[in-house]
């Protein structure tokens, strides 16, 4: 029984980890099925972090907060196009510029407003979003199989884990199956015959840079106003990069892509409950080497041991409309 | 917008390379006033102590010129790479692990004369910091993994794998922060002190030592190999457009390595400067965000060492003059300056054709009037 209760747990923080995971794949699927790389999913997550955070602590409602965060993303994800799809800038020096400004901006702004190193102040519960029962979760314990699926896998997590799961069949039937995706996909793939059938291929970029916006407003807030009940400097921690070799590895395509995200999610719950196990004929593993195992996969995954990843065709190639 | 087409044959050198970069420097500089007014600072008298912090005296100009070294080291790095169209993001980890190279060496060999310790150190930083680049360098020419990724990824396993040496393996037993012994006094690079006598200067302490020159050189090799060998043509080349490139017989994936690994020595050679030069010992985290201001760095001098050099002074003077900020005005971070670098990335880098027409065209028009008239 508590092997049954260890694997329920392990699984359990796997679907947490890997929320905020799920949300930036399937936002840089919207940026980079477009044709725009998106390597600032790291920075805009940070940035949402953050507001969602000070937005929740001011206002008192951690919804106006993820409101807020929201509204600033959709903000970042245009400047990334202004730079680079306006004005046809480097993608991946607008997105750089964008990481190492939010890694500065969030720490400098929380030290100067709240005179902790990078921290804000702790939320209460009436300021933060707190995890939910699902109902009959109690009743249906006892039940063998059933209750330990429903009662400690499913239920008591936080909204944001079951809206992340949910948004992979949105994210799939909008990209595969609207005339919105079809178009979405022909930009990333081929902007000029986009552009001969009268669509405007800056109007689409900008449309899925914004919808980028919103999703990765949501992996920041669910770090920031959930899962913790603070803002600390650097807190998104590489998962955007990770989501992004998540997104590369599920081949831009947000079936695989949650897979794969899956599978950072359980590395790094397995590398939280290593930590200080002896091993049969190993030994204890360095605390160090555990916890580097996520970016470890994320080089292995990427070296395409597994099949290569082929990008949308246009892919980092500002559009540039013929005269 | 963008509708004004500027014969790019009749700009000037200096307006594009000049005037331009310093129109966009502005604008990054304007908007970081801007935070700093937000964070409840008067940016005008953050300018002052900026400016007295950094010139004011002798031993803030000798930390300005210290820091100036590592953006030298950092800048290059970025843009040896950046010449082979490569994103070496990985500055951070690459000079972390070229710092194990230097002290390594350093300590082991540390019997010979002394000259000869001192070259085979900063050999040591070159090809520590070399090695660490090839793997991405390697994945990105024969597996396709983009380099952005593997290196920021790279950056965080040297951060463990130093952690777990400095803990477990090579630690100072005897200490109980995670740091190392202190090389022997004799091998340590002669500090600006030693020379200040001569210049007539007294000097309490300063970082800055013969490091300074090592980075100067560097500018020069950097230089010659880029723009005169043969092999920074076909570097280039590959960068420029990889089809032409195999068409003409040269092979990218030798390119992508050397360019990689080139660029991972030269961020490698940062710890010369920290541990040869400075603290003598390894400790946790001292590449301290040198490796990621390097990017900044790189694409305000345009990827040319004559650019590096003012940019990395620049960046000497913001983070010298920064740190006298910080400890005058209590509502301003380090971190803000990490703000500023953003900034002048997005500036100087993403948003460089944001007034560029406008300001070729406006010269353009102001000569053709001059040779008319």
């Amino acid at each position: 029984m508590e092997f049954l209760s260890d694997i329920a747990s392990l699984i359990n923080s796997t679907l947490r980890i890997s929320t905020p995971l799920v949300f930036a794949a399937m936002a840089g699927i919207f940026a980079e099925r477009s044709g725009v790389i998106d390597f600032s999913l790291e920075g805009k997550m940070l940035m949402a972090a953050f507001v969602a955070a000070v937005g929740s602590y001011y206002l008192g409602n951690p919804w106006l907060g993820l409101l807020l965060a929201i509204i600033v993303c959709v903000c970042l994800s245009m400047l990334h196009g202004f730079a680079s799809v306006t004005h046809k800038g480097d993608q991946v020096v607008s997105c750089v510029a964008i990481n190492i400004l939010i890694i500065g901006l969030t720490t400098a702004l929380a030290a100067a407003w709240f005179g902790q190193a990078g921290l804000t102040p702790t939320l209460n519960e009436d300021q933060r979003f707190l995890e939910i029962n699902l109902p009959f979760a109690d009743a249906l314990r006892e039940v063998p199989i059933i209750g330990i699926i429903y009662s400690d896998i499913l239920s008591g997590h936080y909204v944001f884990v079951y809206l992340a799961y949910l948004s992979v069949p949105i994210v799939f039937w909008i990209v595969f199956k609207t005339s919105f995706g079809l178009r979405l996909r022909a930009v990333g793939e081929n902007p000029s015959a986009v552009d001969t059938a009268g669509i405007n291929v800056f109007t689409m970029r900008y449309k899925a840079l914004a919808v980028n916006g919103v999703l990765i407003a949501f992996a920041g807030a669910h770090l920031s106003t959930a899962v913790n009940a603070n803002f600390f400097r650097e807190m998104s921690a590489g998962r955007g990069y990770l989501a992004l070799a998540a997104m590369i590895f599920g081949k831009w395509h947000p079936k695989t892509a949650l897979i794969a995200c899956l599978l950072f999610g359980f590395t790094d719950a397995l590398q939280i409950r290593l930590q200080g196990v002896e091993l049969p004929a190993i030994g204890e593993i360095p605390v160090q080497l555990i916890q580097a195992l996520p970016y470890i996969l994320t080089v292995v995954l990427l070296a395409g041991f597994v099949g290569k990843a082929i990008a949308p065709n246009a892919i980092g190639q500002p559009y540039i409309k013929e005269r | 917008m963008s509708n004004i087409v500027v014969d790019k044959s009749k700009v000037p050198w200096w307006v594009s390379n000049v005037i331009v970069p310093l129109v966009n420097l502005t604008l990054a500089l304007l908007v970081s006033g801007l935070f700093i007014f937000i964070a409840g600072e008067n940016p005008i008298e953050a300018v002052k102590l900026i400016i007295f912090g950094s010139f004011g005296y002798i031993q803030g100009f000798a930390y300005t010129l210290y820091y100036t070294t590592n953006f030298i080291f950092t800048g290059l790095a970025f843009a040896v790479a950046f010449h082979c169209r490569l994103f070496n993001i990985g500055g951070e980890g690459q000079a972390y692990i070229g710092g194990l190279g230097v002290f390594l060496v350093a300590i082991n060999l540390s019997f010979l004369p002394i000259p000869i310790v001192w070259l085979l150190s900063i050999c040591g930083a070159f090809l520590f910091g070399a090695a660490w680049a090839y793997i991405p360098a390697y994945l990105q020419s024969k597996r396709g993994s983009h380099v952005v990724i593997t290196t920021i990824m790279f950056n965080f396993i040297a951060s463990s794998l130093m952690i777990f040496l400095l803990v477990d393996v090579i630690r100072d037993t005897n200490q109980m922060a995670p740091h190392t012994v202190k090389l022997p006094e004799a091998i340590w690079l002669p500090s600006f002190e030693a020379f200040s006598g001569i210049l007539g200067i007294k000097i309490r302490y300063s970082p800055l030592n013969l490091t300074f020159l090592l980075a100067i050189a560097s500018l020069f090799f950097v230089w010659f190999l880029v723009w005169k060998t043969k092999w920074g043509y076909e570097m280039r080349a590959v960068g420029h457009n990889t089809q032409a490139a195999i068409y003409a017989g040269i092979s990218p994936h030798k390119n992508i390595i050397i360019a990689m690994c080139i660029s991972g020595g030269l961020a490698g050679l940062l710890g010369v400067n920290e541990i040869l030069g400075v603290s003598h010992k390894i400790q946790a985290g001292f590449p301290a965000g040198y490796g990621f201001t390097g990017i900044a760095v790189a694409l305000m001098g345009r990827n040319h060492p004559i650019g590096i050099l003012p940019a990395a002074f620049l960046f000497g003077i913001l983070y010298q003059g920064g740190s006298e900020v910080t400890f005058e005005m209590p509502n301003i971070t380090r971190y803000m300056f990490v703000a500023v670098q953003g900034l002048i990335i997005l500036f100087s880098g993403a948003l460089e054709n944001l007034f560029r027409p406008q300001i070729e065209s406006f010269f353009v028009r102001r000569l053709n009037k001059e040779v008319n008239a």
